[in-house]
């Protein structure tokens, strides 16, 4: 979504300011650190919502989506979810707490699924390479199908709230070079 | 308001090649202010030098040069320092300059750089005396033998020379930036702050001072908010205020305790909701803060406005100036290049009608309070020859319909800032630092307050 990725390039964006105004001349200077740091905040916060609204619907960052062709009100979402995953670090953590978050609302599905697999578990696993194995399980509901209309409504709520961001972004040149993001909420 | 402004040309700071664009960055100004009378105004720069200008007396036999402002004294005040204690160098850099009252024939000013106050005492001295008994013209020590007579050194008239010298260094008071000095009415005392402390001093004493406001929290990660101006009141020396990085305003007055941390009044005005934005605390903080002339009335500025404040009512300001609104929704790129953190002043003229404040591209606008006009004007070489006539300039925003001469939001130069200002405080002369260049702009027509 867009305005996550907004918020992260403000948060790499502040924390390239601190870091370089450590060397500056005359010290360190405290209003400008404030602000730098109460920005890098609200983005922060910004980011952690839109990635959990996110998260909590939308499918993942797999490349071939057959539907970000078809919903139109939802490229911006998919790129951002697709930029994640050029974070190893932190692909890792969101694929972790997708799944913590899937887990919730749809427990029960899983159980049901896990019933069903688990007597063919033996057959599966000798069928199966060890390779595959350690592959994502694939009792996990496919993310593909999980793509409805009324998150859809729910992610717009979110962009139209921060709309500014949305105009913004479109003036914004090429981010400086990344910083992952986990380093830049630690440092926070 | 000064429809018709007359420019003096542009009284070049310290040499400043006109065929290239290079500025030596110890060049920048950084502080400009009258004096009560307007007869001396001075700056200062990043190199920690001052420049007093003098105006010339008036003459009836050159009408044109009445009231030109010429060089009348440069000294270095403050020299780059290094603490050793943190391994910090401390910049050089003049803050703040401000002008005692005159008490004498000398002139008293305090210049101020990150972490040392200094006064300085500007006197002329046009006369020596000649005539000694025991040194003879050149200084050298006379042989006794041959002096058969004494007489008594005269005054003689010499070559007026303006003589500089710091009378005290006001030191090791601040642990963060100075950002204001203010001198208190009662002439005797002034304060400085920084970012989370004021101080009060006795122009005398410069070995103690006394802490006024404290703001710093017991745990500095729980710091919010950082003091940004202060100012005195000018007739009521109980009183002061000081601005915040929160958007605050807050009137403090001694008599109530020795430490001020419980304000007076709190001046604040609500915020928008719907304006609400990533760069929301940012633009928020109050760049400057002044009491108007007749003590009523505080002007502040913050990054896209400017706004005046009566005393007597802390919910919301009387009235806002949108100084360059067309940036609001460019808000992403200035943080990007860091002008959003940039920090314009802002100034009254004598009589509190009009207020002035710069902004980019080397314009400044000013605001009429009465008649509700406001204007864009250019500090520029090209339009400031001798006796022309400054012409209204108008940004328009981007996509909307354009004249001839109007600039477009994304041609205007971020790099050409007018951060300091200042205001003659009797008569319609202004002072305006861009960059390097200070550009003086007389109202012929309308040169009484009105």
């Amino acid at each position: 979504m867009e305005v996550s990725a907004e918020a992260k390039r403000i948060m790499v964006v502040a924390l390239g300011k601190l870091y370089s105004s450590r060397t500056q001349r005359g010290g360190l200077r405290l209003h400008r650190s404030l602000l730098l740091t109460l920005v890098m905040k609200s983005a922060r916060d910004i980011y952690h919502a839109a990635q959990a609204t996110a998260q909590s619907a939308a499918p993942t960052c797999e490349p071939q989506h057959p539907a970000v062709n078809v919903i139109t009100t939802r490229p911006a979402a998919a790129q951002g979810l697709q930029s994640p995953a050029s974070h190893p670090a932190e692909e890792s953590r969101t694929a972790g707490s997708s799944t913590e978050l899937r887990c919730a609302p749809h427990a029960h599905d899983h159980a049901e699924n896990k019933e069903n697999v688990c007597p063919s578990g033996p057959a599966q696993h000798s069928r199966k390479r060890r390779g595959k194995a350690a592959a994502e399980p694939d009792f996990l509901p496919c993310k593909k199908a999980k793509l409805e209309q009324v998150n859809c409504h729910q992610q717009l709520i979110v962009s139209s709230v921060l709309s500014d961001y949305v105009k913004c972004s479109s003036e914004l040149r090429t981010a400086p070079t990344p910083i992952p993001v986990q380093t830049a909420i630690a440092a926070c | 308001m000064g429809e018709d402004t007359d420019s003096t040309p542009a009284l070049n700071h310290h040499g400043f090649l006109p065929d290239h664009n290079y500025v030596t960055e110890a060049d920048i100004i950084s502080t400009v202010e009258f004096n009560h009378t307007g007869e001396l105004l001075a700056t200062g720069d990043k190199g920690g030098r001052v420049v007093i200008f003098q105006r010339e007396p008036e003459s009836k036999t050159e009408p044109f040069s009445q009231g030109e402002y010429n060089v009348y004294s440069t000294f270095q005040s403050h020299e780059p320092e290094f603490d050793y204690l943190k391994s910090l160098e401390i910049e050089e850099k003049i803050n703040k300059i401000r002008w005692l009252p005159q008490q004498n024939a000398a002139h008293f000013l305090l210049s101020t750089n990150d972490k040392t106050i200094k006064l300085w005492k500007v006197s002329e001295r046009d006369k020596r005396p000649e005539g000694y008994n025991l040194k003879d013209e050149e200084g050298r020590i006379k042989d006794i033998s041959t002096v058969t007579s004494l007489q008594v050194p005269v005054l003689k008239p010499m070559d007026l020379m303006v003589e500089v010298t710091p009378r005290r260094v006001f030191a090791n008071a601040h642990t963060y930036h100075i950002n204001s000095i203010s001198v208190n009415s009662d002439y005797e005392t002034y304060m400085s702050a920084d970012d989370l402390r004021i101080n009060l001093w006795h122009l005398d004493i410069t070995d103690r001072s006394f802490n006024i406001v404290d703001i710093k929290p017991a745990n500095m990660e729980d710091l919010t908010e950082v003091i940004t101006a202060a100012e005195f009141h000018p007739h009521h020396c109980n009183l002061f205020v000081y601005s915040s990085s929160k958007g605050t305003l807050r009137l403090c007055d001694m008599r109530e305790a020795a430490l001020c941390d419980k304000h007076s009044k709190l001046f604040e005005e609500p915020e928008d909701p719907s304006a609400r934005s990533f760069f929301s605390e940012i633009i928020s903080s109050v760049s400057d803060v002044k009491f108007s002339h007749s003590g009523r009335y505080l002007l502040t500025r913050d990054y896209l406005t400017a706004k005046v404040w009566d005393l007597n009512m802390e919910s919301k300001p009387l009235e806002t100036y949108q100084v360059h609104d067309y940036l609001r929704s460019k808000l992403c790129s200035l943080y990007e290049n860091d002008c959003i953190f940039d920090k314009f002043e802002c100034a009254w003229n004598g009589s509190d009608s009009v207020i002035m404040t710069g902004a980019y591209n080397n314009f400044f606008r000013m605001f009429d309070r009465n008649t509700k006009r406001d204007v864009t004007l250019e500090a520029s070489r090209e339009s400031s020859k001798p006796r022309a006539v400054l012409k209204p300039r108008r940004v328009c925003a981007a996509g909307g319909k354009r004249r001839k001469d109007d600039i477009s939001v994304d041609s205007l130069d971020f790099t050409k800032k007018i951060l300091h200002t200042a205001w003659h405080p009797n008569e319609n002369i202004i002072a305006i630092a861009a960059t390097n260049n200070l550009y003086i702009f007389q109202d012929k027509l309308n040169s009484e307050m009105h």
